[in-house]
């Protein structure tokens, strides 16, 4: 089953993904700054945090724990993880079987324990201020993000991410509305996930507000590039995730090169336009309160809800 | 599976999934304005769903209750009702009398129960759009929510107007439409009926200085 063009498709994604993870946060960026008529910061500046922060000495507190010092590798390995399983170029991924939409939810879930719980060791009042929001952010995004996946699983008859995005990419041109409620469901899910803005503002520097920063404020040096790099890596699964489910044309099926070669820069187009979709919602939306978070997951659970139920009533019978 | 249904077919349900997204949508609203913009938006997807099953069956009665409801419910009573939130000078936020996040699941707990008593009726029907029943009843449902949960009155009328499109959407989906007088006739009712309680929201305020319901239950202490 596992052939070799198969693996180094996955080796190769893998690689990609590290790459142009920072990329697609420095673009984002940019495109912020020009819709804020700012100038822009340079493309590349994600690079230049990582380098400056891999270079500098880590300073740790007096009472950190192990954990403290483990939690950005487990983060880090998480989110590489995850854009392993995500299937970003080519469906033929020898590691899809071993995990499907709701191991990949799991995979999301443990970096979250684990930041969250580094948020509280060193004890500081800001850690676990923002550890607490991020569990209650991501308590109500996991059901909805779930329900996401449900729905696509009843359309693909299967849970394995790579069956799904090959079932949604090689259909005939069907209308189904319950693809569009989801789709909304997970653009309100990864707002949340990757505090963006109408939750969390990741460009934020005042205390009250953050829950993101909150948490990594005690990191330095090389714990802190890979935090910024496993949340970069994040977006960019996200992103993915919601190209590969809602708009997968032009992902290569199988083990075809020329269709992997191509799928590249499709990619890049396909991440371009969606950082630039992000910068936008972002810009014309404001901060909301905390305590309005709740309702804007339940929104999104309620939309991913009304999905499942649409797909049931309009287009399982008949 | 879904290959057989036709390009028509699934328009429709397309448009009555936007319904059904925009009844959702003014339950958890806050803001008047807004209500009725996302009012007319549901007039609008409840005529183009019209139009659709207009040019895919040939009906002609269903042409004009399309061009009905576009002048009816796009244009006509979303005009009212914006004159009629400016004159009362309606402001800031519409109160509900539960939180809006217990609303929507109270919200989606109707709907299932409505696609399960919508599926065997519409079972008997054979029209190219019997899958929206369920839809159609949902959209009543979440109506009589919405008149339930709000404390001003006139997002109450708002909340009796989106039954009406409902009961359209109903009409249309299991038997292409009502005959041609009983629709002039609801269109019309539906109308008088906006422009009478215009009238009696005046009377409420000046009665009550409010839109509040609530103030009216001391009535008869008075």
């Amino acid at each position: 089953m596992i052939s070799i063009s198969g693996f180094l498709g996955q080796a190769f994604a893998i690689l990609l993904a590290l790459f142009l993870a920072p990329l697609l946060s420095g673009w984002v960026g940019q495109c912020r700054a020009w819709f804020q008529s700012r100038t822009a910061p340079p493309l590349l500046l994600p690079y230049y945090m990582l380098q400056k922060l891999f270079n500098k000495d880590v300073v740790l507190a007096h009472n950190a724990s192990s954990l403290f010092r483990a939690a950005p590798f487990v983060i880090f390995g998480c989110m590489v993880l995850a854009c392993a399983i995500v299937p970003t170029l080519s469906t033929d991924l020898p590691f899809a079987p071993a995990a499907d939409a709701l191991a990949l939810v799991g995979v999301f879930g443990l970096a979250r324990i684990f930041i969250a719980l580094a948020g509280m060791d060193i004890g500081t009042a800001f850690g676990s201020l923002g550890g607490r929001r991020e569990m209650l952010v991501g308590f109500l995004a996991e059901p909805a993000l779930l329900m996401v996946f449900f729905t696509l699983a009843m359309i693909a008859q299967s849970t394995s991410l790579a069956t799904i995005v090959e079932t949604l990419a090689h259909r005939e041109l069907v209308i189904y509305p319950s693809l569009a409620f989801a789709g909304v469901a997970f653009t309100f899910v990864s707002l949340a996930e990757n505090a963006r803005v109408p939750v969390d503002n990741p460009a934020t520097h005042l205390e009250l507000t953050m829950i993101h920063e909150a948490m990594i404020l005690e990191y330095t040096g090389r714990h802190l590039a890979l935090i910024e790099w496993a949340a970069s890596l994040k977006l960019y699964a996200y992103s993915c995730l919601g190209l590969a489910l809602f708009f997968p044309w032009g992902i290569a099926p199988g083990d075809d090169i020329v269709a992997l070669i191509a799928a590249i820069p499709l990619l890049v187009f396909k991440l371009a336009i969606g950082g630039f979709l992000l910068a936008a919602i972002e810009t014309v939306n404001a901060k909301m309160r905390i305590f309005r978070a709740p309702e804007f997951l339940g929104t999104a659970f309620m939309l991913a809800v009304l999905g499942l139920l649409v797909r049931l009533l309009l287009e399982v019978r008949t | 599976m879904t290959a057989s249904i036709p390009l028509s077919a699934q328009l429709i349900n397309l448009f009555a999934a936007v319904i059904l997204l925009l009844a959702f949508a003014m339950l958890a609203q806050r803001r008047m304005h807004s209500l009725v913009n996302l009012f007319a938006l549901q007039g609008l997807a409840l005529c183009l769903a019209t139009l659709v099953a207009a040019v895919s069956t040939g009906q002609v009665h269903l042409y004009f209750s399309a061009g009905l409801t576009l002048l009816l419910k796009v244009l006509a009573l979303p005009w009212i009702l914006y004159r009629l939130v400016r004159q009362l000078n309606i402001k800031g936020d519409v109160e509900a009398l539960i939180n809006i996040p217990t609303i929507m699941l109270v919200g989606i707990g109707l709907v299932m129960v409505a696609f399960n008593v919508a599926l065997p009726i519409s079972e008997l029907s054979h029209t190219i759009t019997r899958g929206t029943l369920g839809i159609a009843l949902a959209v009543v449902m979440l109506a009589f929510l919405m008149m339930i949960t709000r404390q001003k009155a006139i997002s109450q009328v708002v909340g009796f107007l989106s039954m009406e499109n409902g009961l359209f959407l109903a009409a249309t989906s299991a038997t292409y439409g009502m005959p041609m007088v009983v629709e002039l006739g609801i269109a019309l009712d539906v109308l008088v009926g906006m422009i009478i309680l215009g009238v009696f929201f005046f009377q409420i305020r000046d009665q009550f200085d409010s839109l509040d319901i609530r103030h009216m239950e001391k009535l008869k202490d008075s």
